[in-house]
């Protein structure tokens, strides 16, 4: 990924900042630039999320994505954030059989992946398991 | 607005071609359906081409113009039409369009893709660029992680099995066999889908779609002028498309695709068909668990019933709803911006009565549903017999 397209979501990924619109008071995330509900009237403010949330889906991927090869077996899953929007994130510190949906989970930092072997680290947000 | 007809197809060999250029492909399917229709190249008037991504996957953007010209069809317009893996039925409606409107009489609409030129890693990368790059393949997705993920919820809120989802692949290469175009002449069974190795369980390789190079090509004309050619012009009797967020995890349900319910809610009531009159439907399995969704969001069986009529064989050659007779992506192959014409071209020739051993008798109405990405497009056509 090229560097500012990365550099430029680093609030996002790294402190979960989204968007909360001021007239209908719907989060969103990622950020958006307009409000779905409200359109042009829409007020969108930065807002961050609460970093817990609950499995709503999951998969054990062996066949990775370009990047992710090192990590197989590893969850991948969608949790809804106590705020309301989904995420797609990686379930880390765990094994690959002990996700299920329902599970709570807290959003951790962590790092997710180098462009070779002198390039950018990048960092991004995974979900861990609450005990 | 004109009724619109089909008046002829044509396909290539779906499989791995590595012996068939890209623009080989095109002519040869194109030059199929011409004949078909018996239908002069000077006659055309305008074409539309479904392709996901020449420029990843053969590095030949402008495809447009490149096919124009070596169908020898220059200057008629060209234009390519780009939906991700619902490229080719987005064309298709690009082109019922044109004629509906009077704008043009002869149009051709085609799709391909020439998957095989490049390593099927690097392939399975671009068609990754049909989820959200930034929010989904940034955090470790893939296409088959989201319909895993898809199949997940849907095992868990209606007690699918991985064994109802295995019965698709194995119906679907079931019907392959019949089909001489299909990528696939080799019977499958439950057990070997399920011991197949782990892509993103729970969908395992033979729950998976393959990578396929291939094109087709369908010519519509108005209807009023189409018996000048065929005996058996097949209608167009409605189309439908809607869009949904890119990015899976954006919508409210895991395991319904809003697009796709809304095209064919379009489709249903432009045609005044109904679910139930339906014969026959080519619908998007790109995974297995995609046919279980498309026949319960097309309204062919109850939510979250799709599992349990595969399973009773309703929707096999023969049942009550036969789906993909073709073999479906999973067993004909997926090029992904053909596959939506390849759909079409398959339901012409079961209303037509031409379909050989995979006949579907008295087949008068068919369907097509072709998604694409995770379900952020969906269209949704629906034929009868014309005459």
């Amino acid at each position: 990924m090229a560097v500012p397209r990365f550099w430029r979501e680093i609030p996002s990924r790294y402190n979960l900042i989204g968007t909360r619109c001021g007239n209908c008071n719907q989060v969103h995330f990622p950020p958006r630039y307009l409000c779905p509900n409200c359109r042009r009237v829409g007020k969108l403010e930065p807002y961050k999320l609460k970093p817990r949330g609950k499995v709503i889906s999951y998969t054990v991927v062996h066949v990775a994505a370009e990047g992710f090869e090192d990590q197989v077996p590893y969850v991948l899953a969608i949790v809804e954030l106590e705020d309301g929007p989904r995420i797609t994130a990686q379930v880390t510190d765990c094994g690959p059989d002990e996700v299920r949906i329902g599970d709570e989970v807290e959003i951790v930092f962590r790092r997710m992946g180098q462009e070779g072997e002198e390039g950018v680290l990048y960092y991004g947000y995974k979900c861990k398991k609450v005990s | 607005m004109r009724d619109v007809a089909i008046i002829g197809v044509g396909l290539t060999k779906f499989g791995e071609l590595w012996d068939v250029s890209f623009r080989q492909m095109m002519i040869e399917a194109g030059a199929r359906a011409l004949e078909d229709a018996k239908i002069d190249g000077k006659q055309i008037d305008a074409m539309y081409v479904g392709n996901m991504s020449a420029g990843q996957f053969i590095r030949q953007e402008h495809i447009s113009s490149l096919i124009a010209d070596h169908a020898g069809l220059v200057p008629i317009p060209s234009t390519r039409v780009e939906g991700a893996c619902a490229s080719g039925g987005l064309a298709l409606r690009q082109a019922v369009i044109a004629v509906a409107s009077g704008i043009h009489d002869f149009v051709v609409a085609a799709g391909i893709e020439k998957m095989t030129d490049i390593l099927s890693g690097q392939a399975t990368g671009a068609l990754a660029t049909a989820a959200d790059q930034e929010w989904e393949v940034f955090v470790g997705a893939t296409f088959p992680a989201l319909y895993a993920l898809m199949a997940r919820r849907h095992m868990y809120e209606f007690g699918t099995t991985e064994e109802q989802m295995a019965m698709v692949a194995v119906k679907n290469h079931q019907n392959a066999c019949l089909n001489p175009c299909a990528q696939y002449h080799t019977k499958i069974t439950v057990d070997s889908v399920l011991k197949s190795p782990p892509v993103t369980l729970p969908l395992k390789l033979l729950d998976c779609s393959p990578i396929t190079d291939g094109a087709a090509c369908v010519i519509l004309a108005p209807a009023e002028k189409a018996r000048k050619f065929t005996d058996t012009p097949i209608l167009v009797a409605g189309t439908g498309q809607a869009s949904d967020s890119i990015s899976l995890h954006s919508r409210a349900s895991l395991t319904s695709l809003r697009a796709a319910r809304e095209a064919a809610k379009m489709a249903y009531k432009a045609s005044g068909i109904e679910p139930k009159d339906v014969d026959l439907a080519e619908v998007h399995d790109c995974f297995t668990i995609a046919e279980i969704i498309a026949i319960e969001d097309l309204g062919f069986c109850k939510k979250g019933e799709g599992g349990k009529v595969t399973q009773e064989g309703e929707t096999a050659i023969g049942g009550r709803i036969p789906v993909n007779t073709s073999g479906g992506l999973k067993g004909k192959g997926h090029p992904v911006g053909a596959t939506g014409i390849a759909q079409a071209a398959e339901i012409v020739q079961q209303l037509r009565g031409e379909a050989g051993k995979r006949q579907v008798k008295g087949a008068e109405i068919g369907l097509t549903h072709n998604v694409g990405g995770s379900g952020g497009t969906a269209v949704v056509h629906i034929f009868r017999r014309g005459d």
